[in-house]
């Protein structure tokens, strides 16, 4: 069995989840969510995470199969605000732009008073930012995303929660993970930095596909690729390839 | 009441905060009344989804107050999008988990709330009216979250009595206890209405979220969450949504799904929600 990008896309978000323990893991998309899955039934067992609704998974099961698995508490979107406030949960969410400094935008594109593409919203970006542990999913990795400025600040990067206290105080921007690489924001002055790029992928592929400029950590290192255990468990988790449909195979196009 | 009485009892102007999540639980008969209906001007408060969406293609929305607006299955609402981008539709964008704390604001009897979230954001900047509050403790500065105050609220639940007490069967609750106590008057749509009594039938105490000291009228409206969905009684009708969804990008379409599924009364809905899904089967 030969590991795709797409797994190891999977490892490197479930590496963002490592040493999180007793938290509540909200994995935003298809690769997000095996990885927490992957992290979750290997090295961080103690991790909760939801079946999409209202209720806690009492272990884990395949993507499509939360319905009717066993559930081990409720978790209402009011609880989750609850527990966003307290700290107590890492969050991995998308981005349709994200900055140097990992400002996120997810609401809307141009000027906000009559954008020119109208996207979700804030949603809980900003809540989420200022609260607890919160990681980034690029599956598209390319200067549309990865932009010198972005039009809206829903999830707060990190020179602008220097400039205020409380907004800093639990502000904990831990990984970007796309399909080329492995970042986070450990550069000067917090600034975006390649930690690691996937098999076959360059770092100039990474430079150039960034629009910004790019910190370098000491020695940029390859991405670990998923073990034998850790493909198989992959599978099973994903038995339909829901995968490829976010980082696809070559043979995809 | 019926949903045109409930109608009857809003004026143009008036703030309206909406129950349910994104495509889930809204009060769409409710909605399609005030749509049909001479109301406007409105300002519409929603964990947004198509509730805002159909107002919106109506015309009848002056700003909405939202964290999010989606169709969740089809992640971006699409005559939301359309207004905004097209006419500059006036927002006040927060943070999802700020639009509750302004809520219990709001329930509270409270001119606002103090929260970390949204600090240092663009929520700040794109509603300037928003202020900051510092800790009289000597803490630090916080984001103080106006109360959402309505001057009535639409929420569809599972079951009700005749009194207003309102019951959840679903998973999630979402904020509709929230949005009735912030509102000056609360009015449910239900799928079913049954006696007081028969209530713990079908859930137990926990399901009773709405109590009747928060409800002003009750209507009773089978499906009346179509096509959202209102679990357990049924399911998103997804073909539908995407059928919606289509209309914001073709004004024939929207001619059309208007004069079948929005100018029509409640019974002639449901014949015609009914009707397109034989023909589809």
């Amino acid at each position: 069995m030969t590991a795709t990008r797409a797994d190891v896309c999977v490892v490197a978000c479930a590496e963002a989840f490592r040493g999180d323990g007793e938290i509540v893991c909200s994995p935003m998309g298809t690769i997000p969510r095996l990885g927490a899955l992957l992290a979750w039934s290997t090295f961080e067992p103690d991790l909760l995470i939801s079946d999409g609704e209202a209720q806690l998974l009492a272990g884990p099961v395949p993507l499509g199969a939360e319905a009717k698995a066993p559930k081990e508490a409720w978790l209402p979107f009011r609880s989750v605000f609850d527990v966003v406030a307290a700290g107590t949960r890492h969050v991995m969410m998308g981005a349709t732009q994200l900055d140097r400094y990992g400002n996120q935008n997810i609401s809307a594109i141009g000027d906000h008073a009559k954008p020119t593409v109208q996207l979700l919203g804030a949603r809980g970006a900003p809540g989420n930012t200022a609260n607890h542990a919160t990681s980034y999913w690029v599956p598209n990795h390319s200067t549309k995303v990865f932009v010198e400025a972005v039009d809206y600040v829903s999830g707060v990067g990190t020179d602008r929660a220097a400039k205020e206290p409380e907004a800093a105080r639990f502000h904990d921007l831990r990984r970007v993970v796309t399909n080329l690489a492995v970042l986070d924001l450990g550069g000067p002055d917090g600034t975006m930095r390649v930690l690691s790029t996937h098999p076959d992928v360059t770092v100039d592929e990474v430079v150039a596909a960034t629009g910004f400029e790019l910190a370098l950590a000491g020695d940029v290192a390859e991405t670990r690729t998923p073990t034998r255990d850790e493909l198989a468990l992959i599978d099973q988790l994903d038995p339909q390839g829901a995968r490829f449909r976010e980082v696809p195979r070559a043979a995809d196009g | 009441m019926s949903a045109d009485e409930v109608v009857g009892q809003l004026e143009s102007g008036m703030t309206v905060g909406i129950g349910g999540w994104g495509s889930r639980r809204k009060p769409m008969a409710l909605v399609r009344a005030i749509a049909r209906s001479d109301v406007t001007d409105l300002t519409i408060v929603t964990y947004g989804g198509p509730d805002l969406g159909i107002l919106c293609a109506a015309g009848k929305v002056r700003k909405a107050v939202y964290g999010f607006v989606s169709l969740d299955s089809i992640p971006l609402e699409p005559w939301f999008r359309k207004v905004r981008q097209d006419q500059g539709l006036e927002v006040a964008e927060y943070d999802e988990g700020m639009f509750q704390t302004g809520l219990r604001a709001a329930a509270q009897r409270l001119p606002f709330l103090p929260t970390r979230a949204g600090l240092a954001s663009s929520v700040m900047d794109t509603n300037p009216d928003l202020r900051t509050v510092t800790d009289p403790y000597g803490g630090g500065e916080f984001v103080a979250m106006p109360a959402l105050r309505l001057d009535a609220a639409l929420v569809h639940v599972n079951r009700a009595d005749t009194r207003g007490n309102g019951q959840l069967l679903g998973p999630d609750p979402y904020f509709d206890d929230l949005f009735c106590l912030a509102a000056d008057r609360a009015f449910l749509s239900a799928e079913r209405i049954v006696p007081t009594e028969d209530l713990l039938e079908e859930g137990p105490i926990q399901t009773m979220v709405i109590n009747r000291s928060m409800v002003t009228g009750v209507v009773e409206a089978p499906n009346g969450a179509h096509f959202t969905t209102c679990d357990p009684d049924y399911g998103r009708d997804e073909a539908f949504q995407k059928l919606y969804d289509a209309t914001a990008k073709d004004p024939d379409a929207w001619t059309d799904f208007r004069a079948r599924f929005i100018d029509v009364d409640e019974t002639t809905y449901q014949a015609n929600v009914t009707a397109l899904a034989e023909a589809r089967a």
